[in-house]
Formats: structure tokens, sequence, C-alpha cells
């Protein structure tokens, strides 16, 4: 099959044909423990790429580096073409790079309102001096409040639009922070692990609004542990293990690579866990 | 025993200009603390910063009573600044020790004699503020209000304190109903979501910290205004906590909170200070002395405190679930 993202072979590290996120040399050690060591990554644009791997594999360590909320030992990155080595998280998310927690972060004392409007960008309403009258934001915040509510309807949230993050389940507080990343229109997001806790009827709609995301030209990295979504939804997967990329391509590719099946998916990838007995379980071990 | 003043007294703290001076501090807590989060433990020291400023600026520099007004609100920048910049990014316990440990160290350093000429060391600096009373437009009298005989000095003293926390409060109304109150409340729930959506937090936390320490710092003009004099040991770590029972009192995520609080707390503590006084000196007390009489308010504040927390941390007025101390 002939492949529209890498750009000769397909290798760790291979060079793409669009990047959007290029990071090299890239470590972060905690102690002895050498948790991120990246040599070249290379995230292709306008594309949706799955980052996968063990627990304890470095990947949200290595998002937490490239969205600057840890500083890396060594290593620099650039985002579109600006070097981002450095730069406080802040300013990454104005850049255009949007991130989620895997520890969900819902503002749990605002409404889930506020919540999305806090998530839109250069609102001058949000400057000391220009908050103070109203008629330099208010066309700004009702703007934003119609944008809000869209997305709100899309993720099944409106019922709950006045409600306090506080008061949401633990499944509809990940999909108000994803919901949330969105509001700033990001050019890359990164989601990470969207989909834990979140109920199987709305996984469907959650994929399909990713892919959604995609066809308005927004690049997805996300952090997931179920493969069948990886499989879904990805054009691409880099696989992680012990803090270095150990395998990248096209999902159904890079799920029969040897070296992914033996760090990541195990014997029994592809059975489903009641058919299996523990007795081969623990034989697999 | 006198009856009516034990009752009168107190009410006259409805309108007094300590009182006041207390709500305006009370409301920059709230903004630190009820709106951003911050665990400031050292409003004394913005009232102090305040009330010496002013008196220095006024009876040895000389500028005048706007002058010096404004200079008061630049030095509470300055503090700020000098307080904000290695301690906001800090957590919030840390920054509790910080304020409370730099308020102490401000009222060492003016009692030191070092500053003696500038300060007056222990004995504070008194006999300014004569170009504020000379802008009394009230005529001369004793006016009687409510039953409380005032004279023209202290309405005016009383009037302008109100004025102040009036223009504080609207300011602080508006301000917390924008999108800027809004990503301050953002980063009282948590700080790295707040970054994570393109803000930059830590100046927000110092926008806050400046402007409700701006408020205690009034509220150090005021206090010093009326008495016309500053002295150290009134912006000793009594002043932060009392500041702090009646915004708890109150409500700390609220604007009117600090205000009803304010008002509630000082006429409920010089009830009880003026009874339990008038009971001690009317023998009906034997087994404490005059002393411990005015005392005993200080411990049922602490207690009241303690007990606002545990059963009622969002006062009068506060969304309880948005005051909880603890998630």
């Amino acid at each position: 099959m002939a492949n529209d993202i890498a750009k000769g072979s397909i290798e760790p590290g291979c060079a793409k044909i669009d990047p959007i996120l290029v990071a090299d040399n890239v470590t972060r050690t905690f102690g002895g423990n050498k948790a991120v060591d990246v040599a070249h990554l290379e995230i292709p644009r306008g594309k949706i790429t799955a980052l996968i791997g063990p627990n304890g594999a470095g990947k949200t360590t290595l998002f937490n580096l490239l969205t600057g909320f840890d500083k890396p030992n060594t290593g620099s990155w650039s985002f579109a073409g600006k070097d981002l080595a450095g730069v406080a998280p802040n300013k990454v998310a104005r850049m255009g790079m949007v991130r989620t927690f895997q520890l969900t972060k819902a503002l749990s004392l605002l409404t889930v309102i506020d919540n999305m409007r806090l998530g839109a960008q250069n609102h001058p309403g949000e400057s000391f001096l220009k908050s103070l009258i109203k008629p330099l934001w208010i066309k700004q915040e009702q703007e934003i409040t119609e944008r809000a509510d869209v997305l709100l309807k899309r993720f099944k949230l409106d019922a709950k639009r006045e409600d306090f993050a506080a008061a949401l389940s633990g499944g509809q507080r990940k999909l108000l922070e994803m919901a949330r990343a969105l509001m700033s229109e990001p050019k890359l997001v990164m989601l990470d692990e969207p989909m834990a806790g979140v109920n199987p009827a709305l996984t469907q709609s959650l994929l399909e609004h990713i892919k959604g995301l995609k066809e308005n030209g927004t690049t997805v990295l996300f952090v997931e542990h179920d493969m069948h979504m990886v499989r879904h939804i990805s054009d691409w997967v880099v696989v992680m293990a012990e803090g270095k990329i150990v395998a990248e391509g096209e999902p159904d590719v890079v799920m029969k690579n040897p070296a992914v099946i033996d760090a990541y998916l195990g014997a029994h990838a592809n059975t489903d866990l009641g058919t299996v007995s523990i007795e081969t379980v623990k034989d697999g071990e | 025993m006198d009856l009516t003043q034990i009752l009168l007294l107190p009410l006259s703290q409805l309108f007094a200009a300590t009182t006041a001076a207390y709500v305006l501090c009370a409301l920059g807590i709230a903004l630190h603390f009820g709106y951003t989060g911050l665990l400031n433990f050292g409003q004394a020291a913005f009232a102090a910063v305040g009330g010496y400023a002013f008196a220095i600026a006024d009876k040895t520099l000389g500028l005048g009573i706007f002058g010096s007004l404004l200079f008061a609100i630049g030095c509470a920048i300055v503090y700020a600044f000098i307080l904000g910049i290695p301690t906001l990014r800090l957590r919030a316990d840390y920054l509790a020790i910080v304020t409370i440990a730099a308020a102490e160290t401000f009222r060492f350093v003016m009692v030191s004699g070092q500053l003696g000429p500038w300060s007056g060391g222990s004995e504070g600096i008194d006999g300014w503020g004569k170009d504020f009373y000379d802008l009394n437009p009230i005529p001369s009298a004793v006016y009687n209000v409510f039953g409380i005989p005032l004279t023209e000095r202290q309405l005016w003293a009383d009037i302008v304190g109100w004025v102040v926390v009036v223009i504080c409060a609207l300011l602080m109304v508006v301000l917390t109903r924008s999108p800027w109150g809004r990503a301050l409340k953002g980063i009282r729930e948590d700080e790295d979501a707040v970054r994570s959506l393109g803000k930059n937090v830590f100046g927000y936390k110092m926008q806050s910290l400046i402007l409700g320490g701006v408020f205690g710092a009034l509220g150090g003009v005021v206090f010093s205004l009326n008495s016309q004099t500053v002295q150290p040991t009134v912006f000793g770590t009594n002043f932060t906590f009392m500041s702090w029972t009646l915004l708890l009192l109150g409500g700390a995520a609220t604007v009117l909170g600090p205000i009803v609080g304010g008002i509630v707390f000082f006429v409920i503590f010089l009830f009880l200070q003026n009874l339990l006084m008038g009971l001690q000196s009317s023998g009906i007390l034997p087994f404490i002395s005059g002393e411990q009489a005015a005392q005993i308010p200080f411990v049922l504040m602490g207690i009241t405190l303690m007990l606002l927390v545990i059963f009622r941390p969002q006062g009068f007025f506060g969304n309880k679930k948005e005051s909880q101390i603890n998630g």
C-alpha cells in the first residue's frame, strides 16, 4: 500500500512528507531513570497520529515536555516551523498546540459554559483594563458563547450548561476538557487518553468528532490504550517503550510488528479477554 | 454598668471608619483567596504599607493629600511585586507562609531604630493628616447619628472611609463578573488547566495580588487617617486574622460578604467587649480581671473562625459549593 505520510522508508523516527511537529534528541531523566529518550520524531500535519505504549513508556512525559509543562534535560523541537524549546506552556497553547490531561482538569467550581468560554483565545475581556469596559468585549463574549454552545451540543453536554463542572461524571469531565481545548481552534490538539472513562455509546460519537477535526484541517495526536480506537481512527501510529520510539507506521502494519507485540500488545492482543482462560494468560506471561 | 453605653457604642461600628478599613482589607483578601486561590496571610502588611506610606508622604515629604494617596498606592504596588515575583510560582501553602513572614518582617523593619527618623520607631508617626481634615465641608458641631454623638471630624472620616469601600466594591463587582474574573476563578480551580488554555497564569496572579493589596493599603490609609497616627503594633497578625474572620463570616467568593461580614463582626465584637467589661466592673464576673474581659472576644473570634471554616465555609452569602476550602 502506498503511503502518503512517510518520506522514504518507514522506521522509528522516520521523516514525514509534511511534518507539523519535529522533535530532536529530547531526553528527560527522573533520578537515574531515563523516562523519555526520543532521538527523532515527526508528527504529520493534518493526520491523526496515535501514541501507544505500555504504562511507564514516557508518553505522558513526552506530552508534558512538548507542551512546556515539564523541562527536558536535552533536546529541541519545533511546531509549525517555530522553535518551541523552553517556551512557556501558555505560549505553546497560544501558538495553536493545545493539550488535555490524563487526569482530567475540569475547573470544578466554574459552570460548564464558563469552562468552555475560558478556552477561547485572544479575548479582550480577559485583560485587566479592558475587562472594566463591557462594550469592548461583549461582542466577542457572545461569539464565543455561541461557539461553545455548538460544541457542548456536539459533546452532549448542553443539558449541563449551567451546572458546576464538579457535578459532572468522570467521563463527562473528559468530554468537557476536550471540548474546551477545541474552543481555542487549535492547529494541533494533543489528547491524553481521551476515551478513558467515557461510556461506549459516547465513544462512537467522539470518534466521529475526532475524524471531523481532521476534515477541518486540525492535526490530532493522542495517547490511548484502547486498540479498537487506535485502529479505527488513526492514520499513523507511534509506539513508545522505555522512553524510546520503538516503532511507527500505519496502524495495521504496526500492530503486526513483532517488536510492538512483545513490548505492548502481548500475544493475546486480538483475543477477547472473556474467551481466554486464566491459565493461557498466565502461560503467556 | 451603663446599658445604653453597652448597646449604643457597638452600633457606632455600623458606620465607623475603622470598620470600613477592615472591610477594605477583607475585600482585598476576597480577591486574593476567594477568587484567585492565593492564601495571603499577610494582608496587615499591605495595610501597614498604605498607612506608613501615606503618613510619611504627608508629614515628611509634604506631598499633600492626593499626592500621599498616590504614593501609598504606588508603595503597595511595589510591595506586591517584591512579594509576588519570587512567591507566586510557589504552591498556595508556601505563599501563605511567605506572606505572613513578610508582614511581620515589614512591621519589625518599621520599628527598627535605623528607620526612626522616617517611621518613628515603636512610637509610630502621629500629628499628620491635617490636610485631610481641612477638606472637611461639614460644619463644626456634634451630630446625633442614631443616638450616637459624633463630631464633624469623626463623621468626615467615616463618610470618606465608606465611600472608598463603595468604590472598591463596585470595581470588584465589575471585574469579577468579567472574563478577567473568570480567568482568576479558573486559576483558583486549577492553574495548569488554565495554562494549557493559553492564559498567562503568573500575570493574572500578580494582577490579583496587586489589586487586592491596593485595597488593603487603602484600608490602612483609612484606618490611620481616622486616628491621625500609624503605629506598628496595630498591624500585627491580629489585624490580618480579623480581616480573615470577617471575610469568612460574609463569604469568601463574594463582594457583599466582606462588607456585611465586617459590620456584623464589629458590632458583635464590640458588644461582647463592652458587655464583659461592664459585667466585670460591676462585680458580676469576679473571677476575671478587666484586662481579661477585653481579651475574651479575641478568643471567641478565634473559635468563630474555626467553626466557620469547618461548618459554614461559604459564610452568609457564598455558594457552599464554591467556597469549600478543600475541593
